[in-house]
């Protein structure tokens, strides 16, 4: 075989494709973000990041327990002496009290309807590392996956890239609430069947991401017939478990499987602690499959993106205090259900609606009517408006495959208070403005094209802009730049 | 249509190896000098155990690091929030400062091309899904580290095809050996992409020689492939012939600005220098800006934990810290190693001379019943459930010739140690007296036993080759 004098063909096709998805238009906004990020004092005409979904409102009460455990730290005058045993723990079953911590969190958030064993909880890189292994457990490449539209951008890399796998969207529509109903189900998965797309399984999120909506129970069992007459799997993605903030209350698929009549050979959960709890970067991932072959395959794969020894063992503490699980649960609900009511009444009194939610970091923002047309093209448009007039970074409803134009969806857990009120003043005078002004009008037309500015990347130098890494460059997930730890090094 | 993927129902994880099987049975039986002093000692487990006490009494005086602090403030969100895949800016830049210390500061590395991953295992992984795809071979030396078969192979779908290695000349790569091996993928089918070799090498605990890195940049440039160097052992060479990083033979070589600099990459660990395979701190360095930008956005999958990033680079910035750190960890292993080297001989057993690592290639040899694979096993099983004593067989490396074992020295207290190594005297006694062909077997090995030196003196090894030191 000949190999000619260019290096990039020595590389694997996993490398030089782009499907890990990271060209979208969701990581797009970020490059707006980060060379203009907001700051109450330093930068207050910047861009207010809500693209970010992070649940930063509940610090204060873990940062008070830490202060009060210092034996949780293997690291602190109180905890050293458990430092050897720990910095050499490198079994892929995980520690007992961290598995049996986070048995008792996923038991507590599904209602305690369910008890789940922790001797089947097996770990990963995050939710990233949990939905990349079982797709690999579950699917060979060139196999598909059902998953239901709108859905969360990185699933296009968490499932797809290294694995080979592709996606079959099932639409849903506003019409329906964006539920997932059966006729959709069976029409993407005949529609499949007929391309020779040898499809293994569905895979959903509950609550959604981004529609920020819990499953209702009746669409949670016609999921697990659909899988179980199709023979094929059902994962549910449960991270955002835990941020359900009103009813109706969040109704995990193991719940549901205990009362139906059904093969739990299929049926799969990914639980994470990034969502619920506010910790994307401690990398705690959960695979919890009631099928033994996955478990098992699952956990060997987990060499692969083990949660750090130091890491589960601070959180085993800390979950295994059920009044202080208890009372953060509590907390945080009401936390966040008082954030989305800002939000959400601010913009219905500038006449903007939502999908109702009660769930999630987010909300799902109907946009349709400031849309010049119901296309993809002016829903981007506006995004670009959002982002370069309005200052707010948003994620347009595309990037989440969604099939109806004019829907974005808008993080709300991931900033101060004052900082909302910046957010929602900005709103309110963007949606005014825009009412004052005749839709047809040569002074829009003129306002509007100034301020499509924001081009779109060709794919080729998104490309080149991921090869520079400057100091400064984030990746689409880390939080705001100008942090301490960032700033101090660089 | 099958219900899971080939990934499960295949063994390509490779744990059904006799590797991992010793490990099953020493936990149904382990050691504990009070509680089962006649349990299985753990000696197939290349751990560093040595040196807590240097790391515990530096958290000691270092509260803040411990408690998610810096300058007095707590930074605890800031830390929980951080899941940039880019890394803890400070983290890379004491790591790769580290990597570059352990080097004698005759390289040093560039913080843009290092990626952070959860251990080396993810960092090997990672590195074959950019580097190599179903139907392509990486070629690895003999014997080589079990858990390869699963970290190269098993979710890449690339494959592994051995350079044989010898001990009629210690295990070294040669010329013929790669040539061999390449012409074996040829015939196999499957493309060739790289060489990865482990440097110092698990299983033997020897360093590579400059002659070695010569020919495998010779190779790897005359065949256009990458080169990968697992140089996680890097921090453990306890005694001379210095560790040459394969980044130092392309400096020395000026090849900075050819077009193999960009086909070699250097994958590290903290996992066996620092003694902490429970962090999983792992990483990837490389000159190929698409190898590192492509492995930047995996390592998503795997990512070390901010919390250990924060921690470890308060820690690796300390320099007073790591200049003690390495000085004395080295003694300790070298003496470790010595000790288990006098205990061998005593019990009548050689071993390859080493320099480095947390094992010893022990030569056993003269106490299989025959010249086989089976014979190797047999002796195992004794080792393992009658001597008590879980070590590593050659041929769960891919060793080609039977009769060699890894035995580790740095996970157990000095005790232990003395104790494992009067078991197998006792066990190497009643072997001598009980079978008399194998009287006739250590005669003819006799022979090729006077090559290897019982004791830490290097001068017959390095009269044969060239070196610099």
């Amino acid at each position: 075989m000949e190999f000619t004098r260019n290096n990039r063909q020595l590389l694997s096709k996993i490398a030089t494709n782009d499907r890990h998805g990271e060209n979208s238009p969701y990581f797009d906004g970020w490059k707006a973000y980060d060379s203009n990020p907001y700051h109450p004092t330093h930068n207050p005409r910047g861009v207010i990041q809500m693209g970010l979904a992070e649940n930063q409102l509940c610090f204060d009460l873990i940062e008070k327990w830490i202060l009060e455990n210092p034996d949780a730290s293997i690291c602190t005058a109180e905890g050293v002496d458990k430092f050897k045993d720990i910095a050499i723990f490198q079994d892929y079953h995980a520690l007992k009290e961290f598995r049996e911590g986070v048995a008792k969190l996923m038991g507590r958030v599904g209602g305690n309807r369910v008890i789940f064993d922790p001797n089947r909880i097996v770990t990963s890189g995050g939710a990233t590392g949990a939905n990349e292994t079982v797709m690999f457990c579950l699917a060979d490449p060139g196999d598909a996956f059902l998953v239901p539209s709108p859905y969360y951008a990185g699933f296009a890399r968490d499932l797809r890239w290294r694995t080979g796998l592709d996606l079959v969207p099932v639409d849903c529509k506003s019409s329906d609430n964006f539920r997932i109903t059966r006729a959709a189900l069976e029409e993407a998965y005949e529609k499949a069947q007929r391309s020779n797309i040898n499809v293994k399984g569905v895979i959903v999120a509950n609550p959604s991401n981004p529609l920020g909506t819990v499953l209702d129970k009746e669409t949670m069992r016609s999921l697990v017939s659909f899988v179980n007459d199709k023979n094929i799997h059902l994962v549910c993605d449960e991270i955002y478990a835990a941020t359900t903030f009103s009813s109706p209350r969040f109704v995990s698929i193991a719940e549901i499987i205990q009362d139906m009549d059904c093969n739990r050979d299929l049926i799969h959960i990914v639980y994470s602690l990034s969502k619920d709890m506010g910790f994307p970067g401690f990398r705690v991932g959960i695979v919890y499959s009631f099928n033994d072959d996955v478990m098992n395959c699952a956990r060997k794969m987990s060499s692969f993106g083990l949660v750090s020894s130091q890491t589960q063992f601070l959180l085993a503490a800390m979950l295994n205090d059920e009044e202080f699980v208890g009372n953060f649960l509590r907390e945080s609900s009401k936390r966040l259900a008082k954030r989305h009511h800002a939000f959400t009444k601010g913009l219905e009194r500038v006449g903007i609606s939502s999908l109702k939610s009660n769930a999630g970091l987010f909300f799902w923002m109907d946009m349709r009517p400031l849309l010049k047309e119901q296309t993809v093209k002016a829903e981007l448009e506006l995004w670009r408006v959002i982002i370069n007039k309005v200052k707010l970074n948003v994620s347009p409803g595309s990037s989440f495959q969604c099939s109806e134009p004019g829907w974005f969806r808008v993080c709300f857990a991931n900033m101060d208070d004052q900082t909302v009120q910046v957010a929602l003043e900005r709103i309110r005078e963007f949606v005014l403005q825009g009412k004052e002004e005749d839709d047809v009008s040569e002074k829009s037309k003129h306002w509007r094209k100034q301020n499509l500015r924001l081009s779109f990347s060709s794919s080729s130098r998104l490309y080149d802009e991921g090869l520079m890494s400057p100091a400064h460059m984030i990746s689409p997930h880390s939080p705001i730049p100008r942090s301490p730890l960032v700033r101090a090094r660089t | 249509m099958g219900l899971l993927s080939r990934k499960v129902t295949c063994n390509s994880h490779g744990q059904d190896s006799s590797y991992f099987l010793g490990w099953q049975e020493y936990e149904k039986n382990p050691y504990d000098e009070v509680k089962n002093p006649k349990g299985i000692i753990q000696m197939g487990l290349a751990e560093n155990q040595l040196s807590f006490d240097l790391l515990e009494s530096w958290l000691a005086k270092n509260p803040e690091a411990a408690s998610f602090k810096r300058d007095g403030q707590s930074i605890f969100k800031e830390l929980a929030l951080f899941q940039d895949y880019h890394g803890l800016p400070a983290f890379k830049k004491a790591l790769v400062d580290f990597m570059s210390e352990i080097r004698g500061n005759k390289v040093t590395f560039d913080t843009n091309n290092i990626v952070l991953t959860a251990g080396a295992t993810s960092a090997n992984e990672t590195l074959m899904f950019c580097l190599a795809e179903k139907g392509d071979a990486f070629l690895l030396p003999t014997p080589y580290y079990p858990g390869f078969d699963r970290d190269l192979k098993w979710r890449t779908g690339a494959e592994i095809v051995p350079i044989v290695c010898s001990s009629s000349n210690g295990f070294k790569i040669t010329e013929s050996a790669l040539e061999e091996a390449y012409q074996e993928a040829q015939r196999r089918n499957l493309r060739v992409k790289g060489v990865l070799v482990t440097n110092p090498s698990n299983p033997l605990g020897t360093t590579m020689t400059r002659t070695e890195l010569d020919l495998l940049v010779n190779f790897i440039s005359d065949k256009e492939i990458h080169l990968i160097s697992d140089e996680i052992y890097a921090g453990t060479v306890f005694s001379s012939p210095a560790f040459i990083s394969i980044m130092e033979v392309l400096k020395d070589r000026k090849l900075e600005s050819s077009q193999v600099w960009e086909r070699v990459h250097v994958v590290y660990s903290l996992s066996k220098d620092l003694g902490l395979p429970g962090f999983r701190v792992g990483a990837i360095y490389s000159n190929d800006p698409i190898v590192v930008a492509a492995a930047t956005k995996m390592s998503s999958f795997g990512l070390v934990s901010s919390q250990t990033q924060f921690l470890l680079s308060a820690m690796l910035s300390d320099k007073k810290f790591t200049k003690e750190y390495l000085s004395k960890n080295h003694k300790r292993l070298q003496k470790r190693q010595n000790k288990l080297v006098s205990g061998l001989e005593k019990a009548g057993v050689s071993c390859l001379e080493s320099n480095a690592g947390l094992f010893c290639w022990v030569d056993m040899r003269h106490l299989l019943s025959s010249n086989t694979f089976e014979a190797e096993m047999e002796l195992w099983k004794r080792i393992v459930y009658d001597v008590k004593l879980n070590i590593s067989p050659g041929s769960s490396c891919h060793c080609t010739e039977p009769g060699w074992f890894r035995v580790c020295f740095a996970n157990m207290s000095e005790d232990t140690l003395k104790l494992a190594m009067q078991r197998l005297k006792s066990f190497v006694s009643s072997i001598t007296i009980n079978n008399q062909s194998h009287q006739e077997l250590k005669n003819t090995r006799r022979k090729n036993r006077n090559k290897w030196v019982f004791r830490l003196s290097f001068q017959s090894f390095h009269d044969r080759e060239q070196e610099e030191r």
